[in-house]
Formats: C-alpha cells, structure tokens, sequence
C-alpha cells in the first residue's frame, strides 16, 4: 500500500483515503464543438501511458476531498513530487536527470 | 512405541513435560519444546506423506518452513482442520491430533502409489498431454480423477469459528530473522535508540544459534549468547519480539505484511486471544536476516524416508534431541555437513561415512571429523538408495577423473543426510523488487541493489561463518539507524571461537553408474519433478525458466522453490548449454509461505465484511415482515407478503393497490446532494443535458448526466428551492460516483464556479406517496403549502411543514400516479413515516417495496439507470433526446453526441415487448431474434433489460434495447428461453397511461 502526502492537508496518509484519477494536465477544450471528431478522440481516449515518469490525480476523497496532481514514477510506483491544482507541471526531464544523481 | 531416537540428554525439549499426541490415529509421545517433526524422528518415523502425483513414500526433509514433504493436517474440532501445515513449524501440544495428507487408505499402503509405476504416463507437461482428449472426458473422468487422486490435504468443511487479528504498526527498524544476524542487527539498531520489530518465523527467536553445540561468542557458549542478546532486547521498551511470526510479504514503501501464528501451538488458548495476527508494519528501514537454505543433492532414489538435509539432522539432534537414525550416511559436497557428521557422532550414532563429491576435502570442519574417527571417502558420489519405507542402504560409487562413476557398492544406513551447499534465501529482498544478481564466486543468486530501504545481512547475502555474520549484522543494524536516527552506534563486535565458514557446494543432477531410463533423482520433492522432467522440457522447447517452472511445475510448492530452485535452474542450464545466469531465475512473490484466508480477512467477515447501511424506516419494514433486498450497501424493503403470499401475489397487489388507492414507499437511500452557490444553476447546466438556467424557483425537474463520452451515467430529480440553492437527487448506488464526477469538473475544469457541493443522502428521510389518494392522504399533516394542483403542480418542490417537521415537499411520479417524496431530516423520519402511514392504512392503501416500484416504472417505460443502460447508452438509444438540450453550447458529453459511431444507424434503441403468450415472463438479459432458430453465429439483436408481470395490463411485459427497435414497432420476434425461443411483439415502451394525465391530476 502506498503512502501519499497530500498537498492540502499537509500530512501522509494510506493509499486506501484516496482515489487515482487518470493522466494530469488534460485540459478540457474550451469549446467541444469546434473539435474534429479525431482530436475529440485524442481528448478523450488517448493517454501517455508512459514509463516512468507521469504526472497524474488524485483525490483525496477520505479526507479534504481535494484534487492535486502527482509526478509517479510507473516503474517503481515512486511518488517524485506531489503538487496543487493549478500549479505547473514540473519538468520531467529535469526530474529525470535529478534523480538520477 | 517409545521415544527409541532420542538422545538420553540434552536440546531445549523439556524432558519433565511429555506430552502426548497421535499422528493417523496413533498415540505417540513427545516433550514440551517438540515439533510434529522433531517428536515423529525421536519415536523413529521417517514416513509421514505420500507425494502429490506418484504417490511416493515420503519423509520429513527438512527442519524449516521450506519443507516439501511433511505437510499434514491438523483437526482441532469437526470441520475445523487446517491443511498442509509444516511438520516442522508444527508444535505439539496435548492432545494434537495430526494427520498425513495424499494417502489412501493409509500411509504404508496407498492405492495411489499405482501412478509411480504408470509414471511414464507423468512426465512433464502431463497435466497438458494427458488429459487432452477426448474433451468429454473432462468432466466425468478427467477432472474427478484427478480431484482425488492429487491435491494436498483437505480443506475444511465449516466456517472458521476462530477470530483473527489485525495490528498496523509503525518502527524505525524491522529485522527479519532472529539467527545471529538479525540479533545483532536488532542490537545494534536498538542501542543506537531506533525503534525495533524483530520478527522470526520459528517458535523460539536464535536462529542457528539454538543448534550450535560447538561455537563460541564472548567466551559463551553461542545458544547462551543469543539469550543473553534476547533478554538485553526484551528489556528494552523500544524493542518488540515476535516470535512464531513470518515476514510474508513485502510491498512498496517499506510495507511489510507479518503473520503472527498466537494461539496455535497451545492445547488449551485463552479463548481472547485470536488464533493469528496481521501486522501491518510500515518500517523506515528493513533488515532482512533469512539466512540460506541448505540445497538437496540430486541423485536417484534421492526421495526415500530416511533422506534428510545435513543440517536438519544437526538441527533436529542438537536442538530437539531426536537422532535422524542410529546409522547414518552423509553425502555432501560441502564441509558444513560435517559437522552434522562430527555431533552425531559425539551423541553417540554410527557414522557409516561421508561421501564427499570433492576429491580432496579439506578444512576445519573436516579436520575435526577426521579427528573423531569418522570414515571419509572423496570423489565419493551416493546413486542410490534401497528400503521400502525407510531406506535401509546407501550405494556409492567412486568418481573417476573423467566424470565417469563406478560402483563402490552398498552401505547399510537408516538415514542418509545430504549437502549440496547453500543458497542464500533472497526472497524477501526479490519481493521487494530488487533485482538479484549472479555471483560467479559464490555460485549463487545474490541480492542486488536496493531499491527500497532495506538491506540484507548474513548468509542471506552470501556471508557465512559466525564471525563474519555477526560482523555483518551489526553494520545492517547500525546503518538502518544511522538512516532515521542521529545517534547511531555499532556495539563492540564480540570474538568468536568456531562456526567457521564451511566451504563447497554443487548445483544439479549428480553423476551416477545406473541405468537412467529407470532411475528417477528428484529436484522437486513436492510437485514430484525430476531432472529428467526438466531435461525433457528443455527438450521439447520451454527456454525461458518462467516456461520450464510452468510446464513442469518445479518451484511451484508452498516454499516457492526455495529448496529446489537452484538444482532446477542448473539441470536447465546445462541442457540448454547457457551459463546460469542467461537462464535467468523465477521471480520469488508474495506470501513467503502460505498464510491462512483468516489472517488475511482478520475481522473483516460476517457482518462486519462491508458496512450496512438502514433508512430510519427499516425497523417498520422489518415487524411488517418486509422482504430485502442488497442495493448497493444499503438493506431496501423488496416487498410486503402478508401471511400466505408469494412474493408474485404481494407485488401485484402492491400495484394495484398503489393505481387504484395509495401506496408509501421508503425512498430515503436515493442519493442526495445540495449545490449552493452563485454559479449554481451555470454549473448544473454543464453537467445534465436538459437546461437549468431557466428552471424557476420552485420547480423539478428530471436530468440526466452523461460522462464525456456521451453515454449515460446517472438521473435524478432536479429541485431549485432558492435562486442559488438546488436540491439533487442521485440513483441509490450511483451517489458517491456522481458527487467525485461533479466535484471533479468543479475543481478541475471550472474552478471559476462560485459553487458548493454537499452530501446530503443521510441528512434526508424521503417518504413517497403515489396514487390516487395520495393527496388526501398528506393533505391533515402538511401545514403551510398549498396542495392543490393549481398552486402546486406536477413536478415543483415546496418548503413547509409536515407533523411539524420541516420538510421539503417534491411534487412528483415515478410511478405513473400523482404523489409526493416527502423529504424530512433523517432524525424525524420514522415519526413522520408512522404518522403518514396512519393515514395511508386508513384509505386501504399499502406499503410497497422496491419490486412494486420496479414494475410500476416500467409500466411507465422509465428506465433504471444500470439496467437499461450499461454504459455505452445515449440519450436517445432511449428514448430520451427530449431531455437533451438542444440550444445548450455545451454540456459534458455533448460534443460525443455526435460522434460517428453514436449518429450511425443500427444503434439498439429502448422498445416494449409483449409475449405472444401474456403467462410468459421473459428473464432479463435474455437474447432477442429476427428468428426462432437463427443459423449459428447470428448475432442477436438486443436483449431483455427488464420484464415483469404487470397487474395493471393482466399480463407479462418487457422492456428491450433492440437494433433500430423503433423502428420495428409490430413486428415479430423472438426470445430466447430455457424452453426454446418464444414469439414476441415489438410495442411502445410505454404500456400504461401514455398520455401522462394521471400523474398531472
Ligand atoms: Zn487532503
């Protein structure tokens, strides 16, 4: 089970008080209508799925309730960094090449 | 039969305390400190199973959780047993009644043992060669036969009267292993301040230290250092032992999961205790100390009662005083052996020779054999061995230069105990996905980087001899401190005389002068797989050792292979012509070894599985005999039966009642949630499809919510008790999903919303009242609203009073008929319910369950989401575009309206169907036809969603989703039922008042 600090409240707490919420930084268009049905598609289907570092949400649904967004590492289930809504994306090649040192 | 194997003095058996047991029915005895294993070896039995396919006879192996044949049962009461427990883990108690397992009728003489001479039939592979064909053997000869012909042990019959316990514990340091490097990694973490968990999977915490009869540490003797270390431990309030408790699993985070075994081994428990405890442990730091695992020599007959491993032998003559045989063999390659060899001999058993597979055995350890007058033959290899039910004789043959063997002949034994080496236990590091790394030096798998916070300390990574161990230990414990506290210290490294690192080992099938097509060397003792097995699946194409484990089962046992791996991986390794580590190594998993379903479940069974959630109202519905059904977690009154009816009988006098009179209906579990706010009615007009912003104050109204792909994910009634303040209902199961989705879009897309939402299912009591007199029925209760239809129509919400109690009147039908959803705090429900009631039972009316308003909705064709849709269904698969809004710019899922595949023609659309027959009721989900008998592979054009008997039609009625169902309104079709398909009529969805007047009256 992993520990997850979630940013609002400030503390670690089980995997089991939060929900996984998808792939971060997808942004809603603003106007659906004007998409072609292919980037509707690519909104709504097509993902990173990459391996190693992805930015993702969660939820801390047992607790504040709030979204936030996490940079995981998928192949060791690492949380690099944790980060409010709203905030931005930290660079993940940067995160690479500090972990790495 | 007396105790003739055991020594007249000595080990930690406590020989003022006998105690008595039986093993098949037999009575034997034992002292207090004895396993199943060390107690059956001092009455003299060697024989204790059968193996699993060929039903050989088969004796305790080992002294440790890894072993392979000694599995047995043990019944406390009637359908109380526990299988395939250990012998060896296994302490006895007065009383214990064990029993042997894959044997029948009894263990001397087993009918089964036939597969051994049919063993051609079971080479490797022959789950998925022999039981091939023909297929309809599967189920009548195939599958019973091997049902009882193999498995292991019995599984009980009743449910588990024991409890089980949970513990979620937090340290600084978790050991594992308490031998001489978990003791003194625990000391050293312990004095630097750190707080301890110190586990060990056997009885007493020491490890090889309990068995050392020769080594010394601070000028004591080893077993006493360990107490010593143990006591300065047990005193220390930072510092918990735990004993009897396995390291099972090891997951992310330092997560490791411990099984505590608490009252098992005592014959009479405090019924407060629970027989086993989870602990939860999240360690900032792990030290694992699992030691090494002595390897079996691979040599024919290599599975005969009576072959045991060296050291088991040392550890079951030392520590328990039980003598493996009074006539002992020892065959290694490896000098640690000799030590057995040099303390039986000491306690006074006839050690035949050590035939040793070096030419030139050399060392410490052999020096002291040599000394004390032992019998050694180098290049000395054993072939086989002969005796029914216990060996009774050892071949030997001499290795020539060139590899070759010839015979030497025969040497009369009782026991034979064998060295192959040692190989470091990693599983517990592999668990914690490090990877293990080939060692050329050691000639084993060895722990790799970390890539948690762990370390290993001792044999378990390749360090061996007392002093070296000790060593190690020390700078695991000191280091894991060092990591989480300031003040880490090594205490002073005690001198040590003895235990010297034993050096040799050796991997794979030994050479042998026999006949090889007649003569089986087993590497797998458990799943009964040979190196001819491994040879043979190389041979027909398995590479990978993923593939060779599969397809023979080797290292499938309860020890995961851990005894045998490294044999198997070196017959495949020579077979394949590749070195060891090209072959590569199975991944080790969680659990270590096999836990039981209660300590995994602890308190989580029965009623207290999964919580239970009960409206204010339940207690009525319960002394009304009421009926229930599981809707989500919550208990929902399914139907009323007054004495002598069936439950067909009570729905439909519940739906008569309900459209001729009046019925009240407990709809309280419906989900609930208040969005406040003044972007309230913006934020509500992007999550339904219909429009919000203009729905006065006042009003109801029904939405439907989609996800972003358009399909259908939950309906309600919508209700705007202020300009900002709504009133949102939610179906049953679906509220907690709706409230993340709509907390999500708020916190995520639109965080410019000036919106807030709360839940508020349990806050309300909702009370429906439908039909005819429903009005009448509420009308003396209800104070400061005006009920006429004029001043409150169909579909609006006002505030007031009712009994007195604030309430929140909708106005609305799910039924077809005028009524009410009484909304009213949860904490005066049942008051207002009873008050309600009154009035409804004086007017004839009825309470009603969840399968009356079931049939009565589809009457009305409304559908229930999950029901009608299963989430790939659009607005208008239903029948519903005339909830969407048309002239909205946007809500979620809009723009996957219209996408391709949800515009094309084709799509299965919401229909009524009747039976040609009106006494035929459909099963929902049956297939629906263009013809009665379609040719194979038609596909089917829909399915029943939902079908009932309708008292208001006087018949059966169904609703369908059909391909382009409105498009075949009259037309025959066909349902599939168990009695062959059935004529059907494509209608309207909509079988009752279609013009809706009833429910506006
Ligand atoms: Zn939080």
């Amino acid at each position: 089970m992993l520990l997850i600090t979630c940013p609002y409240c400030g503390v670690e707490r089980p995997e089991i008080e939060f929900r996984y919420a998808g792939e971060a930084h997808i942004a809603r268009p603003a106007e659906p209508s004007k998409l072609t049905d292919e980037e509707w598609a690519e909104y709504l289907y097509m993902r990173t799925n990459p391996k190693g570092l992805l930015a993702e949400r969660w939820r801390h649904a047992h607790g504040c309730g709030r979204f936030f967004n996490a940079i995981r590492d998928t192949v060791s289930d690492r949380f690099v960094t944790i980060y409010k809504m709203g905030e931005a994306k930290p660079d993940l090649e940067r995160l690479v090449v500090e972990a790495a040192q | 039969m007396t105790q003739d194997f055991r020594t007249s003095a000595g080990g930690r058996i406590d020989r003022s305390s006998p105690v008595d047991f039986t093993f098949d029915g037999k009575a034997y005895r034992g002292f207090a400190g004895d396993t199943l294993a060390s107690a059956l070896l001092a009455n003299g039995i060697h024989l204790v199973g059968r193996s699993y396919k060929y039903h050989r006879p088969r004796g305790i192996i080992t002294a440790g959780s890894e072993e392979p044949n000694a599995l047995v049962g043990i019944a406390r009461e009637k359908g109380q047993n526990t299988p395939n427990l250990r012998a060896p883990q296994v302490e006895i108690y007065q009383g214990l009644n064990a029993e042997s397992q894959n044997r029948y009728p009894s263990l001397s003489f087993d009918v089964g043992a036939v597969n051994d001479l049919l063993s051609p039939l079971f080479v490797a592979g022959f789950y998925y060669k022999t039981f091939m064909w023909p297929r309809s053997f599967w189920q009548k000869v195939y599958e019973p036969f091997i049902r009882s012909a193999a498995g292991l042990g019995k599984a009980p019959t009743d449910p588990d009267k024991d409890r089980y316990a949970n513990h979620y514990a937090h340290c600084d340091v978790l050991v594992i292993g308490s031998g001489p490097a978990g003791l003194a990694a625990a000391t050293a973490a312990a004095q630097s301040g750190a707080r301890v968990i110190l586990c060990d999977e056997q009885s007493e915490l020491g490890g090889s230290l309990l068995h050392d009869r020769t080594s010394a540490v601070d000028g004591k003797p080893a077993v006493d250092w360990a107490a010593d270390a143990i006591r300065a431990l047990s005193e220390n309030d930072k510092v918990t032992l735990l004993p009897r408790t396995t390291g099972f699993g090891y997951y992310a985070q330092n997560f490791v999961a411990l099984a505590e075994r608490v009252t098992d081994h005592l014959a009479n428990p405090d019924p407060r205790l629970p027989r086993e405890r989870l602990w939860q442990v999240r360690a900032k730091e792990v030290v694992i100390a699992t030691g090494a695992i002595e390897r079996p020599l691979v040599f024919p007959e290599n599975d005969r009662p009576g072959v045991m491993m060296a050291e088991a032998g040392r550890i079951y003559l030392n520590r328990y005083g039980a003598m493996a045989g009074k006539r002992v063999v020892i065959a290694t390659a490896c000098d640690t052996a000799y030590r057995t060899a040099v303390d039986l001999k000491a306690a006074g058993v006839d050690v035949a020779v050590i035939a040793d597979l070096r030419p030139d055995p050399a060392g410490v350890h052999v020096d002291a054999a040599r000394s004390a007058g032992i019998r050694i033959e180098g290049a000395c290899v054993v072939t086989g061995t002969k005796g029914r039910l216990r060996v009774k004789s050892a071949r030997l043959g001499r290795i020539r230069p060139d590899g070759s063997v010839t015979a030497m002949g025969e040497e009369a034994c009782d026991s034979l105990l064998m060295s192959g080496g040692w190989t470091p236990n990693v599983s517990l590091y592999s668990q914690s996905r490090g990877k293990v790394a080939w060692d050329e030096d050691a000639g084993a798998y060895l722990p790799g980087a970390s890539v948690q916070h762990e370390r290993s300390a001792g044999s378990c990574h390749g360090v061996f001899g007392l002093q070296a161990v000790l060593e190690d230990g020390y700078a695991a414990g000191e280091n894991a401190a060092r990591a989480v506290t300031s003040a880490a210290k090594r205490p002073k490294v005690p001198a040590v005389t003895g235990g010297e690192e034993g050096a040799g080992g050796t991997l794979g099938a030994l050479p042998h002068d026999r006949d090889p097509a007649r003569v089986r060397a087993f590497i797998d003792f458990q799943n009964d797989v040979t190196a001819k097995d491994v040879k043979l699946a190389v041979r027909e194409g398995f590479h990978s050792i993923e593939h060779i484990k599969r397809y023979t089962t080797t290292g499938m046992a309860t020890d995961q292979g851990r005894l045998s791996n490294m044999n198997a991986l070196s017959v495949a390794s020579k077979t394949l012509e590749k070195p060891i580590p090209q072959v590569g190594l199975t991944t080790f998993r969680q659990p270590y070894t096999p836990v039981t379903f209660g300590t995994f479940a602890t308190t989580a069974r029965g009623e207290a599985f999964d919580p239970v959630r009960r409206t204010p109202m339940h207690d009525w519905a319960v002394e009304k005999g009421a009926e229930f059904e599981d809707v989500s977690l919550w208990k929902r009154a399914w139907y009323f039966p007054k004495p002598g009816e069936s439950m067909h009988d009570a729905v439909a006098r519940e739906c008569a009642t309900v459209r001729e009179s009046v019925g009240i209906f407990d709809a309280t579990t419906l989900g609930k949630i208040e969005v406040v706010g003044p972007d309230a009615a913006e934020f509500l007009n992007r999550v339904y499809t219909n429009p919000f912003l203009k729905l006065g104050v006042g009003r109801l109204r029904y939405g439907i919510m989609l996800n972003e792909a358009g399909f259908i994910m939950d309906d309600g009634v919508v209700g705007r008790i202020a300009e900002e303040r709504f009133h949102v209902t939610t179906t049953t199961g679906g509220a907690p999903r709706v409230l993340a989705h709509l907390e999500d879009y708020l916190q995520t897309e639109w965080p410019d919303l000036n919106v807030w939402l709360t839940s508020t299912t349990e806050q309300w009591a909702v009370i429906a009242v439908q039909g005819p007199k429903a009005r009448d029925v509420i009308a003396p209760l209800v104070e400061g609203i005006d009920l006429s239809t004029e001043s409150m129509p169909h579909m609006s919400v006002r505030e007031g009073k009712i009994c007195g109690v604030p309430t929140r009147l909708f106005r609305m039908s799910f039924t077809g008929e005028a009524g009410y959803e009484i909304n009213v705090p949860a904490s005066r429900g049942r008051e207002v319910w009873d008050a309600v009631w009154n009035n409804v039972e004086a007017v004839g009316g009825a309470p009603y369950g969840t399968e009356t308003m079931h049939v009565l909705r589809a009457e009305k064709g409304y559908i229930i989401v999950g029901q009608e849709t299963d989430g790939t269904v659009v607005p208008d698969d239903v029948g519903m575009d005339w909830a969407v809004g048309k002239k909205k710019a946007d809500f979620i899922g809009m723009r996957s309206l219209a996408r391709p595949d949800i515009v094309v023609a084709g799509r299965k659309q919401l229909v009524g169907v009747l039976t040609n027959d009106p006494k035929v009721i459909l099963e929902e989900g049956a297939q629906v036809t263009a013809e009665a008998s379609p040719a194979l592979k038609t596909p089917a054009l829909g399915y029943v969603t939902s079908s009932y008997y309708s008292s208001a039609l006087g018949r059966s009625m169904a609703l369908a989703m059909i391909a382009d169902g409105r498009g075949r309104m009259g037309d025959t079709l066909y349902v599939s039922t168990a009695e062959g398909a059935v004529a059907v009529e494509i209608v309207s969805p909509v079988f009752y008042d279609a013009e809706g007047g009833k429910q506006v009256a």
